[in-house]
């Protein structure tokens, strides 16, 4: 039997009232302005854009807001958002090797062409609880600036230890995915927000799937793999943060133009070797690129990604960040909240079979038990 | 396994000077604001009328980036954009130019302006004004702009220097 139930409006208005109100806070303080937001908390606004999977500081701010710092709400709110709006095509694969750099490490080449650049970063600070910021009215702080700008020429790490053939090229015929999607490095390119997902994935929709996958996931999945659970010993190659270049080409132009920049993060990763009897051993590679500034994210992308081409470089899967159906199957946040949450919705009727259930059960139990005495 | 240099970003764009000097002015239009280029508009723009081909409308473009930097392309994410067409009148008679932007972000007075422009620095006439006044200055202060933010990177940058430990010599 299925019994409608009506109600409830009246209460979810209020309902919806008060969280307005509870948003709000206390109205004696100021409101929060989006641009505060978006200039203020930029971390956050950050990973809503990377794993909303829609580049917008604007409106990654104002998610934040409103989902009230909830950021998987607001990366909810900027899935939602992006439905609304049509595409109008690709662009070309951002060029991070020509990336204006805010900050670009490598943990292993101490002396490299371009240096070590650590930008506005939290390594090296102590943690400790800056009661400064409580203050109100305190003086803007400045950067210092060096006199000369950064060397444009900032190589690539892992370029420079490919060029003695000491890691594997950073595209491999093996790595496109099932066989007959076109050549190397140019086949079409898998959208898991166009067609659902299907295993085996090629590593183009992998790495969409973690780009845009929850920080915590991908983070922990990362943090067993150097556990032990896929041992591919990695290094950080290289982290560069700064802005690329994004370049698009109209449909009435038919030549591509610059259209802006974006932030994004980018993080390599040197890992374990391969070899066989006819190919030396040489270093292999693990990638990581997110919207923003998300350090955390990139490097645990990049560990995940390594893991996940198991099968491609001979491994044995037998860890649960090499098992590709369960990583790209419980890494989006929405996904995974959807269902998670919505276990708190009435479900009044099923629970009452089960109910019912349990009931008759337990009579039959309690009959069987009379007619054996 | 073979080692070969990653395919080139740009593999179909022809080395004609019209679209290279296009493209140009297309990138510094698109990361001028909105209020810039309305102030350059309400001085150059006066007396020009225009019709939209098509109105401004935001919209997405899929971010693609590729596997280790250089590999095969995969699709990061997406990214608002706003695009723009516009028809443009010539005030002394000749002949009407067609000007086309998208530029990053929701701000349809910015595209619907940069599209003008686009127009106008078409115009073999007013070419040369829009380029010394508008593209030229725009251009200048994004580039300071960037080299400012680039000598605060700069300033962050590891001198290493290592301790003598006196036995060796």
């Amino acid at each position: 039997m299925y019994v409608a139930v009506k109600g409830g409006e009246k209460a979810i208005a209020s309902a919806h009232r008060y969280l307005a109100e509870e948003r709000r806070g206390d109205p004696a303080l100021p409101d929060l302005a989006v641009d505060q937001i978006a200039e203020q908390l930029g971390h956050a606004v950050s990973r809503v854009m990377a794993e909303g999977s829609l580049y917008d500081r604007a409106l990654a701010a104002l998610a934040v807001k409103q989902a009230r710092g909830d950021l998987i709400e607001a990366i909810f709110l900027i899935r939602a958002y992006r439905t609304t709006l049509p595409r109008f095509g690709a662009s070309r694969p951002v060029d991070t090797a020509a990336m204006a750099v805010d900050r670009r490490i490598s943990a292993t080449f101490k002396d490299l062409p371009g240096g070590q650049v650590l930008g506005p970063t939290f390594d090296y600070t102590h943690r400790l609880l800056d009661f400064a910021l409580a203050a109100e009215g305190a003086e803007p702080p400045v950067a210092d600036s060096a006199p000369d700008p950064l060397d444009p020429a900032m190589p690539r790490v892992l370029d420079l230890l490919n060029r003695e053939g000491l890691i594997e090229p950073a595209a491999t015929p093996d790595e496109d995915g099932p066989v007959g999607e076109g050549p190397v490095g140019e086949g079409p390119v898998g959208d898991l927000t166009r067609d659902p997902l299907a295993f085996p994935a090629g590593r183009d929709l992998r790495l969409q799937n973690l780009a845009r996958g929850d920080e915590g996931f991908i983070l922990a999945l990362g943090y067993s793999t150097q556990r032990g659970y896929a041992r591919n010993h990695a290094f950080v190659g290289e982290i560069r943060v700064g802005l690329v270049a994004v370049e698009f080409e109209p449909e009435e132009l038919g030549f591509a133009i610059s259209i802006g920049d974006i932030l994004v993060t980018e993080c390599e990763t040197v890992n374990q070797f391969r070899g066989s009897k006819t190919v030396p051993a040489q270093f292999t590679r693990g990638y990581g690129l997110v919207f923003g500034h998300g350090e955390r994210k990139a490097i645990a992308m990049a560990l995940v990604d390594r893991a996940l081409r198991c099968r491609e470089l001979g491994e044995t899967p037998q860890a649960p960040a090499q098992d590709e159906e369960f990583v790209l199957s419980h890494s989006d946040n929405i996904q995974a909240t959807g269902f998670v949450e919505h276990i708190k919705l009435p479900h009044y009727v099923d629970f009452q079979s089960e109910l019912e259930l349990v009931r008759r059960l337990r009579r039959a139990a309690s009959a069987h038990a009379e007619a054996a005495e | 396994m073979t080692v070969s240099a990653p395919p080139s970003d740009s593999p179909t764009e022809p080395d004609d000077p019209h679209i290279a000097a296009r493209r140009r002015w297309m990138a510094v239009l698109a990361r001028g604001s909105a209020a810039e280029l309305a102030d350059h508009w309400g001085r150059l723009g006066e007396g020009l009328s225009h019709d939209r081909l098509r109105a401004p409308e935001s919209g997405l473009v899929m971010v693609r980036g590729r596997a280790g930097g250089s590999g095969s392309p995969f699709n990061l994410g997406e990214m608002t954009v706003t695009r723009c067409s516009v028809r443009l009148a010539d005030g002394a008679g000749g002949p009407a130019r067609v000007g086309h932007a998208t530029v990053a972000g929701r701000d349809r007075r910015h595209a619907e302006l940069a599209a003008l422009f686009d127009a106008l620095l078409q115009d073999p006439a007013r070419h040369d004004a829009v380029e010394r006044t508008v593209i030229a200055p725009l251009e200048a202060a994004q580039a300071a702009a960037a080299e400012a933010r680039s000598c605060k990177a700069a300033a962050t940058k590891v001198d290493f220097f290592t301790m003598v430990r006196g036995e060796d010599t």
